[in-house]
């Protein structure tokens, strides 16, 4: 089985520090990280591998310094690797990125199966997996957290429904986005890091896959943010004073006095 | 591409450095250089004293698109024969768009065995509503829903279609997005009309809720939204209000092409954390899974649920399904009550957007208390119980 999985560079958000007076991230020296969830997808991907053999391709679009994700996939122990790297490609919305990841997916040849973390920490659009799937013309099952059954021309798997869970059958080739319950990402091994140390990793631009400047990036997008701004922490912030007990107390005095907990009829 | 800076007019006071969300400024001596980060949001044209920098108009291609759509729409989900909440929020936030741009207000709704929703659905604001009933659509799935959403957009050509943000509308309608080729905003918080350019103005929180963006789609149609649940208000109920209803039909070669094998309703499973009021969350305070239980109680006479940070899931005192935070559930219910939560980033950025949040923590310092409305220092085993027993006296049970 041919698996590609599409990975996100983004900022890790883990260890810093919100500004306390702008609520915003200090995102000074923070280091780039492989997107979470996208790490669910290079797990999922190898235990297929393991199940029903075949190769694994990591694919990112991303500025040069991307490739440093391609190259911790390796570690991982994916095959092989593609960065995606064109100033073309920069601003780009969901439907611009997917016509990129679409392309190179394409040209990678006979992929029969596609795999995408649920979404990205730091867009939560959750829209490029989708996106691919339909430019592709593969069907899809979004926030896949289990797999049933791995054969070469089927997934059974559990979708994560706000309600419980579906038992979904779909024929390959297809695209899935997976959340964390699909297992936790193994450690990079020995072995894939001194790999991913000697890989070089290849790149394509616009030019290499095909696409018009101006389908791509920030003048390929259908979508323009206008306006940036800080959100409101609405309300004021206060601390109790008292014993434990008189702060409990109080604490449900006034949620119930501004009607945030109501005593019921 | 990116803004264009003067450095006649630049006097390297850095301020853009700090206004730009996306970091895509750094000084090159004594002016900015724009990176490839830059979207032309404007922030730093907004902030710059010296009027230094300038956002060049974007070259689009035409779309005709615009001028032909008429209509606000609302996808209105139905599943195991139960709408969401979330459908009343977007028809109530639909009807006033559409009130707005002087239109009809349309809901799509598709399923099988839907006697009575499009009456509800006339009841909860809509003018139209097209509801395609056939066994295909018995169970979601994405290939055959987004055709036959996809065929509708085509033929009646809405200006806008909101869809909720729940598990289904953000499965299915990016890929609707798509198809149609149209620009997507996801999981908005706010909605407005722009009455000249009569666009959609879309917020949304972006870098986990660190800031706020307000989007729009100038050119291509319909302007599509997912739309967080519990945000919108709904509307008034127009009991017994007949609007049109256009029966759809599928056509005789649809099928689906993935198959559903079994539905499992499990609230175990699968915590509703994102729809839940309230929500009572445990970290690594609470000590371990005996811990837990001082939270369920509290999370019980509340009405809510539990939730956990990856600290305590990590440790496996609780599962997966009740982490609130980065790699966990998003969620913005009226009521946060932390618990032995220090507040980690990846924590902070799932639960901030919460109308009302206490904080129960025995270091003063911790950054949970810069994001709590009410911060209490202290003990959580003495505090929680006293929250309980006060509540039970309040009402009368203690």
């Amino acid at each position: 089985m041919k698996i590609a999985v599409c990975i996100k560079q983004v900022p890790d958000t883990a260890n810093v520090k919100l500004d306390p007076e702008t609520h915003t991230l200090k995102r000074e020296g923070v280091e780039s990280i492989v997107n979470p969830f996208d790490l669910f997808a290079l797990e999922a991907a190898l235990r297929i591998k393991e199940a029903a053999g075949g190769e694994i391709v990591a694919v990112t679009m991303g500025p040069p310094q991307a490739e440093t994700v391609i190259k911790d996939a390796i570690g991982f122990g994916v095959d092989e690797g593609l960065l995606l790297s064109d100033r073309a490609f920069a601003g780009a919305d969901t439907w611009a990125t997917t016509a990129v990841l679409a392309k190179a997916i394409e040209g990678l040849g006979d992929v029969d199966l596609v795999i995408c973390g649920k979404q990205a920490v730091d867009g939560d659009t959750a829209q490029v997996g989708p996106g691919i799937a339909q430019r592709l013309g593969l069907p899809h099952v979004a926030f896949v957290k289990g797999f049933r059954e791995i054969e070469n021309k089927r997934l059974v798997v559990e979708r994560q429904m706000d309600d419980g869970y579906d038992v979904v059958e779909l024929p390959l080739p297809a695209l899935i986005t997976v959340v964390r319950e699909v297992g936790e990402p193994r450690p990079p091994s020995l072995k894939g890091k001194m790999r991913a140390k000697k890989y070089t990793v290849p790149m394509q631009g616009a030019a290499d896959l095909g696409l018009d400047a101006s389908q791509v990036g920030l003048a390929g997008s259908f979508t323009q943010v206008v306006k940036v701004f800080a959100p409101s922490h609405s309300g004021e912030r206060r601390r109790l004073e008292g014993s434990d007990e008189q702060m409990g107390a109080q604490v449900i005095d006034a949620l119930v006095d501004n009607q945030v907990i109501m005593l019921g009829s | 591409m990116g803004v264009i800076i003067d450095k006649e007019l630049c006097i390297g006071c850095e301020q853009c450095l700090d206004a730009c969300p996306f970091d895509a400024l750094e000084m090159k001596g004594d002016v900015p250089e724009v990176g490839d980060a830059c979207t032309l949001c404007g922030s730093c044209a907004d902030v710059c004293p010296e009027g230094a920098i300038t956002v060049p108009e974007v070259e689009r291609a035409q779309d005709d698109r615009a001028a032909q759509a008429k209509g606000v729409w609302v996808y209105a989900e139905v599943r195991g024969g139960q709408m969401p909440e979330v459908v009343a929020e977007l028809l109530g936030q639909g009807r006033r768009l559409a009130g707005q741009l002087g239109v009809e207000l349309g809901a799509v709704v598709l399923g099988h065995g839907l006697g009575g929703v499009a009456g509800e659905l006339f009841a909860l604001g809509a003018d139209v509503v097209y509801a395609a009933d056939d066994p295909l659509l018995a169970d979601f799935n994405d290939d055959i829903y987004c055709k036959v959403l996809t065929r509708l957009i085509a033929e009646y050509k809405p200006e806008v279609l909101l869809a909720g943000a729940t598990s289904v509308g953000r499965s299915m309608i990016p890929r609707v997005a798509t198809a149609v080729a149209t620009g997507l905003t996801a999981d908005c918080t706010g909605l407005a009309i722009d009455p000249d350019k009569r666009l959609l103005l879309q917020t949304r929180p972006a870098f986990g809720g660190n800031i706020m963006a307000t989007i729009v789609c100038p050119t291509a149609r319909p302007q599509m939204a997912t739309v967080r649940p519990r945000v919108m208000k709904r509307g008034e109920r127009r009991e017994g209000f007949e609007g049109r209803l256009v029966t759809v039909s599928l056509d005789a070669e649809d099928q689906a092409v993935t198959k559903v094998l079994e539905v499992v309703q499990s609230l175990e499973e699968n915590v509703n954390l994102t729809g839940a009021e309230v929500v009572v969350t445990g970290g690594r305070g609470v000590g371990g899974p005996e811990g837990f239980k001082v939270v369920a109680q509290l999370a019980e006479a509340l009405g809510g649920v539990v939730g956990a940070t990856r600290g305590a899931v990590d440790s496996e005192w609780i599962g997966h399904a009740h982490q609130v935070g980065q790699t966990g559930r998003t969620v913005a219910p009226k009521l946060y009550i932390a618990l032995g939560v220090s507040g980690a980033v990846q924590h902070l950025v799932g639960m901030q957007g919460s109308d009302t949040i206490v904080a129960v923590n025995n270091d003063p310092n911790a950054p949970i208390f810069d994001v709590a409305h009410y911060g209490i220092v202290g003990d959580l085993f003495k505090v929680a119980p006293a929250m309980l027993s006060h509540l039970k006296q309040l009402r009368g049970q203690g």
